[in-house]
């Protein structure tokens, strides 16, 4: 301990972070009292607490449509993501060549290339397909933009997976699809769970490429946050902010579960 | 176990004779597809387009030289995010610095107050700073009603509200590779500066600073560059008054359809993008430090 404190960070440096930490969380949970004002305008509950602004929110077919459209959405490309991320991953691990170094190298670059530049050529490229403003389309471009992070979280799950136990299954005469299923994926799942959680989220979230593939039909929950902010400000969009925050609150519960499993 | 393999596998016994390797660039092979036909073809059309809408040619790069209100955008967007990326950068290296040194359960609950806002939505995040920052928001009526001040503070829809949301939003992107790189720092280089007679300050600066020299370079590359591109928490806190160029591109094309300019600059800031990162590829390792080590 005492030489904790000799080389570690001083009363003051600490306080600092502290105080820096507090910055991060404390401004977003100033959607919480906001969201129970008995007022109808943005402020802090004056006369005591009241839960129309939430009851609002479940009574609008607007707001409770593009819920169910995102979650639909968020689904789909889930599945887009996880499916085709995970067989990369595990593919690119066994070859282990020049080739697909360069496949996972590959991968960076929708996560390094800002979103707004890759929304125009998707925005072409879905009006020459006719895919503009449908589920299907959002979809796609969700799920494809998903693939890489589920290939890094699949990698890092599989740098820690014993190459031999593979090897055994297959010279003890497991084909590959049955070696895949049997012996490689549920010692990876806790990867491939985080991944999935992750692309859920990476869709659910997405607003840049909504704005310009999707119009009228299609309406995700992002837009119709986006629309709220830009249009009317009222407590019924700190009624949804807190209920995102709780949502991300549960998920993030079952990602550090997922995490736990791997770790054991 | 032979056996087990075989009952249990009767549809995946054909494939056994199958070279194995290509099973393997089988399974490599939709996400490939996927990748290719629907973000590379689209990102390769965005350069194709910068040369050749409205006519074929080198005209839509000339605007970046005669156009007033792009140069304007573009130093804008190089001035916040250069403002950005430097206070990021220090509130990071102080959270970093206080993560690697505090004991386990003051990291795991620094840990959660880093993370947990890198999951909460972006929107949410720029909403929640609106409610605080706007004309009538918390901030100025709570100043107004105390009697300490009698016009709003004008905290929003400028280069201040931009900067303090996109702040907020990098730290976390800051913190993790700073303490990766922190966590690597042999803790006795510093306590034998201190027995030698260092003072906190000069074995800090002496020691352990030029250690972290690396995690500084890789986070402020991954900050800089995120910066950039950014549109959401920019467009919401600048409110239309002070223009990104994210924010700018997509006016462009949503708003006056002038694709030519538009692609032309989504390509000029990609091309600035790679460069920035060709260069430090020498100093920073790229894959380590957009997580795929």
């Amino acid at each position: 301990m005492a030489d904790e404190s000799r080389i570690g960070a001083g009363r003051s440096t600490r306080s600092l972070g502290w105080a820096i930490v507090m910055f991060l969380v404390l401004p977003i949970t100033i959607v919480v009292p906001v969201s129970l004002t008995d007022q109808r305008y943005l402020s802090l509950p004056q006369d005591g607490l009241s839960l129309r602004h939430y009851l609002h929110l479940i009574q609008s077919a607007e707001w409770l449509s593009s819920i169910g459209q995102s979650f639909v959405i968020a689904l789909g490309s889930m599945v887009i993501s996880v499916g085709a991320g995970t067989l990369c991953a595990i593919g690119c691990w066994r070859i282990g060549t020049r080739w697909s170094e360069t496949i996972r190298v590959l991968m960076l670059v929708p996560i390094i290339v800002p979103t707004i530049v890759y929304a125009l050529g998707l925005y072409r490229l879905w009006v020459k397909l006719d895919l503009l403003d449908s589920y299907f389309g959002v979809m796609l471009a969700h799920g494809v933009t998903g693939i890489p992070y589920v290939v890094i979280i699949v990698s890092t799950s599989l740098a820690s997976f014993d190459p031999r136990l593979e090897q055994a299954a297959r010279n003890l005469g497991a084909s590959v699809p049955y070696t895949l299923r049997r012996v490689i994926l549920p010692s990876i799942l806790p990867g491939v769970i985080s991944g999935s959680i992750f692309a859920f989220i990476h869709s659910w979230d997405e607003l840049v490429l909504v704005l310009f593939i999707a119009s009228r039909s299609i309406f995700t929950l992002p837009r119709r946050i986006w629309d709220g902010i830009n249009e009317h400000l009222d407590p019924t969009m700190a009624a949804v902010a807190t209920a995102l925050v709780l949502v991300t609150a549960l998920l993030l519960v079952l990602d550090m579960r997922a995490r736990r499993l791997r770790a054991e | 176990m032979t056996a087990t393999a075989a009952a249990g596998a009767p549809s995946g016994r054909r494939l056994v004779l199958m070279n194995e390797r290509t099973a393997y660039w089988l399974m490599v092979a939709p996400a490939a597809l996927l990748m290719a036909a629907f973000y590379f073809y689209p990102l390769a059309e965005v350069l194709w387009i910068s040369v050749t809408e409205p006519k074929p040619g080198l005209d839509n790069y000339a605007q970046l030289f005669t156009s007033a209100s792009i140069r304007r955008t573009i130093v804008t967007t190089l001035r916040i995010c250069v403002l950005t990326t430097a206070i990021t950068i220090l509130l990071g290296y102080v959270v970093a610095y206080v993560l690697v040194h505090a004991s386990p359960r003051a990291q795991r609950w620094l840990f959660l107050g880093v993370l947990v806002p890198l999951w909460i939505s972006v929107l949410v995040r720029a909403f929640a700073w609106v409610t605080l920052l706007a004309r009538e928001g918390l901030i100025n009526t709570t100043l107004r009603d105390a009697g300490l001040i009698e016009q709003p503070l004008a905290l929003i829809w400028n280069e201040f509200g931009i900067v303090i949301g996109m702040v907020h939003y990098m730290i976390p992107y800051a913190v993790l590779p700073l303490y990766a790189n922190m966590r690597d720092i042999d803790p006795r280089t510093v306590s034998a500066a201190r027995g030698l007679g260092g003072s906190r300050f000069y074995s800090f600066r002496r020691v352990f600073l030029p250690q972290s020299l690396p995690g500084i370079i890789g986070a402020t590359v991954l900050v800089f560059i995120f910066s950039l591109g950014f549109f959401v928490t920019p467009a919401i806190l600048g409110g239309g008054k002070t223009l990104m160029i994210a924010e700018y591109i997509s006016l462009q094309i949503l708003d006056l359809l002038r694709w030519g300019l538009g692609t032309m600059l989504a390509s000029t800031m990609v091309l600035f993008i790679f460069v920035l990162l060709a260069a430090l590829a020498r100093v920073v390792d790229l894959k380590r430090l957009f997580g795929a080590g």
